[in-house]
């Protein structure tokens, strides 16, 4: 029997017994359903939270400061408008940046030596000092403005525009889209190429204004760290804040040290604990990662319950899947009791038992992939609404989250399982018409 | 090698069962269905194995028609002893040979008439449009042409037996195995298809082996093999059974 022929009979024989195979089917389409739901969530939750993760990209640096006992900065609320009487300007060192808030010693020009001294250190850059009083747009309202100097190393997460040019000459801005509304743009591509105007004071108390462009638009991350500037801005604004007076610049309290490249863990812990011997604490960005990551799940109990939830789910989805395995295994076990005429005919016309297994088993991969299928796009439906919809409303603080993450590959695989799964239980069944001797099904006597 | 073999024909049998024993079960439990069988079918031959119920003459056909195995003996196939070809080759030789008539129909009731038909050609691998094609022909010769795409359900008992031999022709065998091909029909029917049995055998020369109880039946055919317990006790062509039955007529 050829190939196809096979697989239409078997397709049609899976038909035959309408009512036994859509039972059959049902038990697969809730593993199936469950399965691909669970897995999107996964997905959906992990994508998030390595986006948030990214902002922090940048390899081979190492943030140093003078040995102190960190605080963690508390999250801010979005921006508030700025009024001369009562907002005080912010130190960018406290913006919500990574090390920020740990009040530590600054950095003496003699300890940024001692830190480029050490093996593996190629550079040291002191983190300068920016404080920013206000951003304003088209001559709008000022809000309070702070901006993030390590915006070096980090990536954003952009939701529009591009990441900053440290190399460039014009003074470029990643502004968070929590700005967007207040400074009167209707989309993150509004603010793209638009100008903003930067207002801070100088140490004399002069106020100055410096021109931006606004080069991308970032979601507001888990991790808040505040508006990126370039190179050329964060350089215009240190330098504008110490009104030309020598020496006014207050020494860094972090710095941002360069490594080698292609450094392996026990040469970087070497270098570590260097830092350590000399009085400094050196955190890696992944150092950072792992903190904050243990914040996040704190605070956003939200994931948690995901997680917990997802886990139930699972076991959910392979209690039926192992249900609907016997349920295949008795159907076709009822299947090949109801054809045994039939199997000793074909048998008697020369089929090979060989191609009786086959055509049972195909029978068993068919009722598997019709639930698969009808469960991974009953789960699609049923999770872009159910995402969609609390992606509008509970979950809506947290940007860039897609609950469910459908990937291909996964949906694949989950068809690919339960086919499989099918194979397995047809197996038995399959056998038996195999084995089965024309002459004994052929009696009638 | 075959005692039964008539010495000016040069050609082997078509079938030929030699001492052929069939016992089912073992000790005090052992039924011996078939002992000691030689018998010998030339091709073109009409053969009809009688005998009464539990008689043997089942098993007999069944072990001529290689669905089932021998407990010792050996049964021939063109001369080639069928034990030593592989179940590819059995398998083979029954699609491409044999064609099966049974008491019951055995018709996939859900299915046309049309793909009833064409399920030996399908094992044997041929294409949908030219499988389709040759049982449309054979139906026509059979007068069911009409029927071809009705549902198998549908038909009555003579036309389901009509499609049951259209499909045992399907393949063009050499060989027709009938096991009691008019048990299930009245006997206007009954006649009708023994008379279409009866001219594929006249007109197209095929070897026709029919299992019956049903003497008149057995008269029609061209030699007549009388099985009890299973033994044969008269072979109307064989020269070898007849101390068996004036055995018989003894008695």
């Amino acid at each position: 029997m050829r190939t196809v022929d096979l697989a239409r009979t078997a397709v049609a024989n899976t038909f035959r017994a309408k009512l036994r195979t859509t039972l059959t089917v049902l038990a697969l389409f809730v593993g199936a359903f469950t399965l691909t739901i669970t897995t999107a969530l996964g997905a959906g939750v992990s994508n998030y939270i390595e986006t948030q993760v990214n902002a922090f990209a940048a390899d081979d640096v190492l943030l140093v400061q003078a040995q102190t006992d960190a605080t963690i900065a508390a999250e801010s609320e979005g921006p508030a408008e700025w009024d001369p009487e009562t907002s005080t300007s912010s130190s960018s060192q406290a913006g919500g940046a990574p090390l920020a808030g740990a009040q530590a010693e600054p950095l003496t020009d003699d300890d940024l030596d001692t830190i480029a001294g050490i093996d593996g250190i190629t550079g040291i850059d002191p983190v300068r000092s920016v404080s920013t009083d206000w951003v304003s747009h088209d001559d709008g309202a000022k809000f309070e403005f702070s901006v993030n100097p390590q915006s070096a190393v980090t990536v954003a997460d952009l939701d529009a525009g591009d990441q900053l040019d440290h190399n460039a000459d014009d003074f470029q801005v990643v502004l968070p889209n929590d700005y967007l509304d207040a400074l009167g743009f209707d989309t993150a591509a509004d603010a793209v190429g638009a100008d903003i105007v930067i207002g801070m004071t100088d140490i004399t108390g002069a106020a100055h204004e410096v021109e931006a462009e606004v080069v991308g638009v970032s979601r507001s991350s888990l991790f808040a760290s505040g508006a990126g500037a370039n190179n050329a801005l964060v350089t215009e604004l240190a330098s504008l804040r110490t009104a030309g007076i020598d020496g006014a610049d207050e020494n860094s309290v972090i710095a941002i040290a360069y490594l080698e490249s292609g450094l392996t863990a026990d040469e970087l812990d070497a270098v570590t604990a260097a830092l350590d011997d000399a009085g400094f604490s050196a955190q890696t960005i992944e150092d950072q990662l792992g903190i904050v990551t243990t914040i996040i799940a704190g605070i956003t109990g939200v994931l948690n319950a995901f997680a917990g939830i997802t886990g139930v789910l699972n076991a959910f989805a392979v209690v039926a899947l192992i249900a609907a395995a016997f349920g295949i295994v008795n159907t076709l076990l009822m299947s090949v009791q109801e054809r045994t005429r039939e199997i000793g005919l074909m048998k008697a016309m020369g089929m090979s038992s060989a191609r009786i297994f086959a055509l049972f088993s195909f029978e068993a991969i068919t009722i598997g992939v019709i639930g698969s299928l009808l469960g991974v796009g009953a789960a699609m439906l049923v999770g872009s609404g159910l995402g969609g919809a609390l992606a509008a409303g509970p979950l809506a603080d947290l940007e860039g989250l897609s609950l469910f993450l459908f990937e291909p590959a996964s949906l694949v695989g989950v068809v690919l399982l339960i086919s499989a799964i099918a194979f397995v239980s047809g197996a038995l069944p399959a056998s038996r018409a195999a084995r089965q001797r024309p002459i004994e099904s052929l009696r009638y006597e | 090698m075959n005692p039964t073999t008539a010495v000016d024909d040069p050609a082997p049998p078509a079938l030929q069962a030699v001492a052929l024993s069939k016992h089912y079960g073992s000790g005090a439990n052992r039924f011996d269905a078939l002992t000691d069988v030689t018998v010998s079918i030339t091709a073109g031959e009409c053969v009809a194995i009688v005998g009464k119920s539990g008689s043997g003459k089942s098993t007999l056909m069944h072990l001529l028609a290689v669905l089932d195995t021998p407990s010792s003996g050996e049964v021939r196939i063109h001369g080639t002893n069928a034990q030593s070809l592989s179940a590819r080759a059995l398998n083979r030789m029954r699609n491409r040979e044999f064609g099966f008539v049974f008491q019951q129909f055995f018709l996939n009731a859900q299915q046309s008439v049309i793909d009833n038909v064409t399920l030996p050609l399908t094992i044997a691998g041929q294409r949908r449009g030219a499988r389709r094609e040759r049982a449309r022909e054979v139906l026509a010769a059979l007068g069911l042409a009409e029927k071809a795409d009705a549902r198998a359900v549908t038909l009555s008992g003579g036309q389901k037996q009509r499609t049951v031999i259209a499909r045992a022709l399907a393949g063009s065998p050499s060989v027709i195995f009938a096991d009691e091909p008019t048990g299930n029909l009245d006997s206007a029917t009954g006649a009708v298809v023994e008379d279409l049995l009866f001219s594929l055998h006249r007109d197209r020369g095929i070897t026709l082996v029919i299992v019956t109880h049903d003497d008149e039946l057995a008269a029609r055919c061209d030699r007549q093999i009388v099985l009890r317990d299973g033994r044969i006790v008269s072979d109307s062509a064989a020269p070898v059974a007849v101390g068996a039955a004036s055995e018989e007529v003894a008695r």
